[in-house]
């Protein structure tokens, strides 16, 4: 259940809307099923009053969208959870969009609810989901109402938050929250710990699922070039179905390379995987080897910071050390 | 002479144009010996390497890949080196994450004078490489001869 409701945060816009602050806010409204927030641009009160929603199914993550929101005439409107609050620091970092023209609110978040985990607890035949107080209520074709505890149906990515402050906004709605020492590194570390073969086994299994849809990288912010390497019909992995498993190989680590550094954790490449390809397990392991080779590093925490990708230090470690030190670890 | 059904690993091996091209001329001059399976491709800069071309390699067929750059501060470009450093030091790690042998990469420094460090690397590395036998977990089928 969040802290504040989609009712707070309407008035809100509203305000700001009407004293002429923004000319459009982004938000998120009801999509097909009672669980599908898409986002969405409100230019007027009407239209905000009746469609706009905040509920336990708002994860996405709006800071990529203010690229092209920022390219339009006048201010927009933006809703920051903590984890969109990196996001859009990282950007600002890259140059990304123009800060001059977004008027963003912080808003707290208590994590937010994977739906298939809902439909594990529901079983088939969703016709409804209310979002109240005490949890979620589930409408069966089946049953009767199920009340299900969102904490039980958390998504990955929040079960194990890193951080529920909001780094970056104009106001903030509600209280902050801290930076939690999270255990977000925990499956990174089991799969480490794995003999090499079984690694191969887990990421076989895992990867050769992938339908190349590419929605993991259409929805990370930090995807954000405007020519994709992997849209060159010369990369030699552009088919869109997969002819040979080199192919979802070559695509995930070059994915997760391109943002290492730079990644904030967000877990957006997660939750849109329709194929529930667990990727913050390889943007993870990146960043954990970032901390332990080069230091502790956030990307997105503060605004400017030197991504440790385009830096260096005389004595770093020496690729050979970096793979027996995973080794070591092991032992 | 390679004898038909005989094993031999092939093996890339990125050269950069100042100091290790330099260094596999001199173990060439030098009369030094090192298998002719390994296949250089001179770079400008070992920081030239994406890490694309590295699992292109394996893509198109190699079965070890090994880099060869200035050593750390004598970079042609100051400081070229030091992002190659970092970047495979990643991307290996990542590589041996997804269960890939990690015998199979590896940087090595050498300078346009160590002609016989050259021609050692290129020695052990092939045995190394062809221990572990063909490259399984990295190929594309479509790709085979």
């Amino acid at each position: 259940m969040q802290k504040v409701t989609g009712e707070l945060l309407i008035n809100k816009a509203l305000e700001l809307l009407d004293n002429g602050t923004v000319n459009r806010v982004l938000g998120w409204k009801r999509g097909e099923f009672a669980y599908d927030m898409t986002p969405a641009v409100f230019a007027d009160a009407e239209e905000l009053k009746n469609n706009f929603v905040f509920n336990d199914f708002c994860g996405a993550n709006f800071s990529k969208y203010l690229i092209a929101e920022t390219r339009k005439e006048g201010k927009v409107l933006v809703f920051l959870k903590p984890c969109d609050s990196y996001s859009f620091n990282q950007l600002l970092t890259e140059h990304r969009f123009d800060r001059e023209k977004v008027y963003a609110v912080g808003i707290p978040c208590e994590g937010m609810v994977d739906i298939s985990k809902v439909k594990k607890a529901a079983g088939d035949g969703i016709l409804d989901i209310v979002c109240e107080n005490d949890g979620l209520v589930v409408k069966t074709l089946y049953d009767t109402d199920k009340v299900i505890d969102c904490k039980e149906v958390l998504a990955e990515r929040c079960v194990s938050c890193k951080s529920r402050k909001c780094v970056a906004y104009d106001e903030l709605l509600g209280e902050n929250g801290d930076v939690l020492d999270s255990s977000r590194f925990d499956e990174v570390e089991k799969l480490e710990k794995m003999t090499e073969d079984e690694r191969y086994a887990f990421w076989q299994n895992e990867l050769s699922r992938c339908i190349r849809c590419n929605a993991c990288r259409d929805v990370c912010p930090a995807c954000t070039c405007e020519k994709c390497v992997f849209d060159n019909p010369d990369s030699g992995v552009e088919n869109k179905a997969v002819s040979d498993s080199f192919e979802e190989k070559m695509f995930h680590i070059i994915r997760a390379f391109h943002v290492a550094g730079r990644c904030t954790d967000c877990g957006e490449c997660s939750r849109v995987c329709p194929q529930h390809i667990p990727l913050h397990l390889l943007n993870r392991k990146f960043i954990k080897d970032i901390n332990e080779f080069y230091g502790d590093y956030q990307a997105g925490a503060e605004v400017g910071s030197r991504a440790p990708l385009v830096n260096y230090t005389v004595d770093d470690l020496e690729p050979s050390e970096a793979v027996q030190k995973g080794d070591a670890d092991n032992a | 002479m390679q004898v038909k059904g005989e094993y031999k690993p092939l093996i890339v091996a990125f050269c950069c144009n100042w100091c290790s091209y330099a260094g596999a001329d001199l173990a060439g001059n030098n009369r030094l010996n090192y298998p002719d399976n390994v296949k250089i491709i001179k770079v400008p800069c070992s920081c030239r390497v994406n890490p694309m071309f590295v699992l292109r390699a394996f893509q198109r067929g190699a079965d070890g890949v090994i880099l060869c750059g200035c050593h750390p501060g004598d970079c042609h470009y100051t400081s070229g080196n030091y992002y190659t450093r970092r970047r495979m030091a990643l991307l290996f790690s990542m590589l041996n994450y997804l269960g890939i042998e990690k015998e199979r990469t590896r940087v090595e420094w050498v300078s346009a004078a160590e002609g016989a460090k050259f021609a050692a690397t290129m020695n052990e590395f092939t045995e190394a490489v062809a221990a572990l036998g063909e490259n399984k977990r990295l190929e594309d089928l479509r790709c085979k001869k």
